[in-house]
């Protein structure tokens, strides 16, 4: 039985969270070798309000919410959790205080089960100490349930997909029961249905007076669910305000300090011959049956939900897991591509999807992850690769896509997440490709990056580079593409002109 | 570019970090002056004012240095080489047998005596790459883990240089093959294998496919790295060093026997994890190689010095080992906690 006093202690904790707010961060500053990475900013959360953190690149918002977490130790600063300071010695001190966090990087465990990665370090045991698998299933399922998932939680992490893994991350965050939660970036691997999910996920924990601090890139979420935000701009505060009071054109100037006229500069170019023809492409219980062709300076739009397989298709393309069946034309030429390195020979690029996975050599250092697919073929020789020119290459590409490094020998996993996503793009611009492949180009990346690299995109496509971009993103892929071909669980479910696209006629496709 | 007053590296500034191999050599330096600290208190005199004493010390390592310097390599692709003693026996056998003098008359190839030197080192090394090709094939291509395909080949190779003169050791080289064991040729071996070795890994597509591998596999291969194949070249590699240094060793001692390079295989690994090399991989340095390779030789000839029982000397070796590689642990964990 709960007593009355426990009742009313309650009631005055609630009481004083809604006076003093949840946390109120004061003067931090963060200094990593070589970047300030924060200095003298603030922040203070509400109970019961979603708090957008914006900025570009690089700006901070990770580092400060990894402050918040427990996992760096800030190098001057006030926390106030619940109106009292405290230090957060380690993020199992942040937890226990109520503080959960959703990584801008998956951190899931991938050779354990969905279950074990959400129990970790706090699993039900019988009463022989042993590990309870079944209530552990159980317990996955009510909360799945309560969240209104379905993800079988005996799956291995490693056979989900991003998205899914973004919601078992999500999941996990919840099921801490914590007061503050923090979400860096956790819609940059959803599509919008996904999306419209977690929001209606957030809308609840807000009834239940949680505050979350919310991180994104993408606007229009700002103005759908957070209440307030604040803006950091090179590690600085910049201002706070509530949402309903602003523009997304205010929101960008505080951000960039200048105007990002067009966010999708497409321009239209003309479309040459066939150079990339699929023919019915199959691999068993992936994808079946795919045909499309591609033009030089096209650039075609691939859309879907999550678990359309739009990436697998790209992955046979690539030949990172080849097709079963089916074939590859490429400038009328009959290609069996087995190996990435087959077709890099071919002149495709292939920006995959997952960073950590498939992209970043994360200890190495921005030069090497940006020369690795350029020294396969070029600026080699005798086996000696030609520095000078290579270094040259990758520090030009790093200027234009705004790389923020201290140097390009700077280690990439002390990068922000939209920094390595830039490194990765600039891998696969300097390969010179014909036909560029590109899956989820923009994930993680600021406003001001993103046009500049849609502005990259048109210039190779009017180039004559072919461009496959998958995107869940409509408004890019509506604004990017000259046709957009719509998948639905492997097949191909339709293609549609620039002309006559909109974000019902693919959602309709895509969702049938 | 729209705003030239924020370039791209515009990040504001504070100090550098430090290369990695400047701790290592401090650990050096540290134990170094230990030891020299200890001689005087204990010995009364000097330990590095020996030029005997340092020459004998380099001597020492610089044979299983060689091994290390493949291995190196072999670790940063994220691997391990365990074969690497069996080969330097069975190399040792193989090429002392194509390297005895007609004089003797019990020559395993009677009828192949006296031949000039090239044929033996030639022969010792195409054992080696035979035998490193194998483990880079088993790994690349059947994807079973380094250290069961190449525990295989430790016992396999083991097995062939026993069976090659029935246990019997071999005896008497020409005075040319002889002559590279003689003096400081192994070390000026070493030498010039570590250079080599240092430019390729940094300046090399080689090297560079090499950390990649180490460092993400999976990006590897999407960067367009045909990851096999450097597989194969890695422990190829590998294999001809372990067998170079068996054709020093033999050349050295004058005979070659079957159990010669026992526990080389650790010694090497020694050497690269107390060097930095990371055994998880993308890590590690021939500089830094080079400094644990000291650091082993200053403590094993410094415990001889101070006339530490050849047992104890054992133990603590071990203890080293597992030092090195807590460290190396705990770097990754730090590195795991930042993320
Ligand atoms: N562990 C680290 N070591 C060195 N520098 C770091 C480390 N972590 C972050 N940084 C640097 O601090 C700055 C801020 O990084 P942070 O990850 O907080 O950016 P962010 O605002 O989250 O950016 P993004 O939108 O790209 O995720 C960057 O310049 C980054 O390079
Ligand atoms: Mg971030």
């Amino acid at each position: 039985m709960v007593s009355a006093q426990t009742l009313a202690a309650v009631a005055r904790f609630k009481e004083k969270i809604r006076r003093d707010g949840l946390l109120t961060i004061e003067g931090i500053r963060k200094e990593f070798p070589g970047v300030i990475a924060l200095d003298d900013v603030r922040l203070h959360l509400k109970a019961g309000t979603v708090h957008a953190l914006m900025g570009e690149n690089g700006a901070g918002k990770s580092t400060l919410m990894k402050i918040i977490a427990g996992i760096y130790q800030p190098d001057a600063g006030v926390i106030k959790l619940y109106g009292e300071p405290v230090t957060l010695k380690s993020p199992l001190d942040a937890l226990e205080q109520g503080i959960a966090m959703i990584h801008q990087e998956l951190a899931l465990l991938n050779w354990m089960t969905v279950a074990e990665n959400i129990w970790i370090r706090r699993e039900p045991k019988n009463r022989l100490g042993f590990i309870d698998h079944a209530r552990m299933a159980a317990m996955t399922r009510d909360l799945f349930d309560r969240l209104n998932l379905t993800i079988d939680p005996l799956a291995q992490v490693s056979e989900l997909t991003v998205a899914q893994k973004q919601m078992v991350e999500i999941a996990r965050a919840v099921s801490y029961n914590s007061r503050i939660l923090i979400m860096d970036e956790p819609t940059s691997a959803l599509t919008d249905r996904e999306a419209e999910h977690l929001f209606k996920i957030i809308r609840d924990l807000k009834a239940q007076d949680i505050g979350i601090v919310y991180i994104t890139h993408k606007m229009h979420e700002l103005f759908e669910i957070a209440d307030e935000f604040t803006v950091f701009r090179d590690g600085r505060y910049v201002a706070t305000h509530a949402a309903r009071d602003v523009t997304r054109e205010d929101i960008i100037q505080m951000m960039v300090g200048r105007e990002i006229i067009n966010l999708f500069p497409k321009v239209d170019c003309p479309i040459g011959d066939v150079i990339l023809e699929v023919r019915n492409l199959t691999l068993p219980g992936v994808f079946h049956d795919i045909s499309f062709t591609l033009r030089k300076g096209e650039i075609l739009g691939l859309a879907g939900l999550v678990g359309s397989k739009r990436s697998n298709v790209a992955e046979a393309i690539f030949g990172v897991e080849p097709a079963a069946s089916g074939e590859i034309i490429i400038g009328g030429k009959s290609v069996k591509i087995t190996s990435p390195a087959v077709a890099m020979e071919q002149g495709i690029a292939f920006l995959t999807e997952d960073r950590k996975e498939t992209g970043c050599f994360l200890i190495l250092n921005c030069l090497e992850n940006i020369q690795s697919a350029l020294i396969t073929r070029d600026h080699v020789k005798w086996g000696v690769v030609d520095q000078k020119a290579v270094t040259a290459l990758a520090s030009d590409m790093a200027e234009q896509l705004r790389v923020k490094t201290p140097d390009l020998g700077e280690t990439v996993e002390n990068l922000s997440g939209g920094n390595q996503q830039k490194l990765l793009i600039a891998r696969w611009l300097l390969t010179k490709p014909r036909i560029l492949i590109l899956d989820e180009p923009t994930r993680g990346i600021d406003v001001g990056a993103k046009s500049e690299i849609h502005r990259i995109i048109t210039g190779l496509a009017a180039e004559g580079v072919a461009v496959l971009m998958i995107s869940s993103e409509l408004p890019e892929v509506l604004g990017m593409s000259d046709r957009i071909m719509v998948m639905h669980e492997g097949h191909v479910a339709g293609f549609l002109d620039r002309a006559e696209a909109d974000q019902v006629k693919i959602m309709g496709l895509a969702a049938r | 570019m729209a705003d030239a007053a924020r370039s791209p590296q515009g990040t504001r500034k504070t100090q550098r970090r430090l290369p990695p191999e400047l701790s290592i050599l401090l650990v050096l330096i540290g134990i170094s002056a230990t030891f020299e600290i200890l001689g005087w208190v204990l010995q009364g005199q000097s330990f590095f004012a020996n030029p005997q004493r340092l020459s004998i010390m380099i001597l020492q390592v610089s044979v299983v240095g060689i091994i290390a310097i493949g291995v190196t390599q072999v670790i940063i692709s994220g691997g391990i080489d365990l074969s690497s003693g069996s080969i330097v026996g069975a190399t040792a056998m193989i090429s002392m047998s194509l390297a005895q003098v007609s004089t003797y008359a019990r020559a395993v190839y009677p009828s192949l005596t006296d031949l000039p030197v090239i044929i033996p080192v030639c022969a010792g090394l195409l054992t080696g790459l035979l035998c490193g090709v194998v483990n880079g094939a088993l790994i690349a291509y059947t994807k079973i883990p380094p250290f069961i395909a190449t525990l295989g080949m430790m016992v396999a190779a083991r097995g062939f240089a026993k069976w090659y003169t029935k246990g019997q050791p071999v005896s008497f080289p020409t005075d040319s093959y002889a002559s590279l064991g003689v003096g400081l040729t192994p070390v000026i071996i070493f030498i010039c294998v570590a250079v080599v070795m240092h430019v390729v890994l940094r300046y090399t597509r080689y090297g560079k496919f090499t950390y990649a591998i180490g460092a993400n596999p999976q990006a590897a291969r999407v960067s367009g790295i045909n990851v096999e194949r450097q597989i194969v070249k890695i422990y190829a590699v590998a294999g001809v060093l372990s067998a170079l240094a068996g054709i020093v060793v033999a050349a050295r001692g004058l005979t070659a026997q079957a159990g010669m390079g026992q526990m080389y295989e650790l010694d090497a690994i020694a050497m690269s994890v107390i060097g930095g090399v990371s055994l998880s991989g993308g890590r590690g340095s021939i500089v830094g190689t080079t400094i644990g390779m000291i650091i082993f030789g200053v403590i094993i000839s410094g415990f001889t010095f101070l006339r530490i029982d050849a047992y104890y000397q054992e133990m603590i070796k071990g203890a080293i080992i597992v030092a090195a590689v807590v460290a190396d642990v705990h770097r990754q964990r730090k590195r795991l906690k930042k993320a």
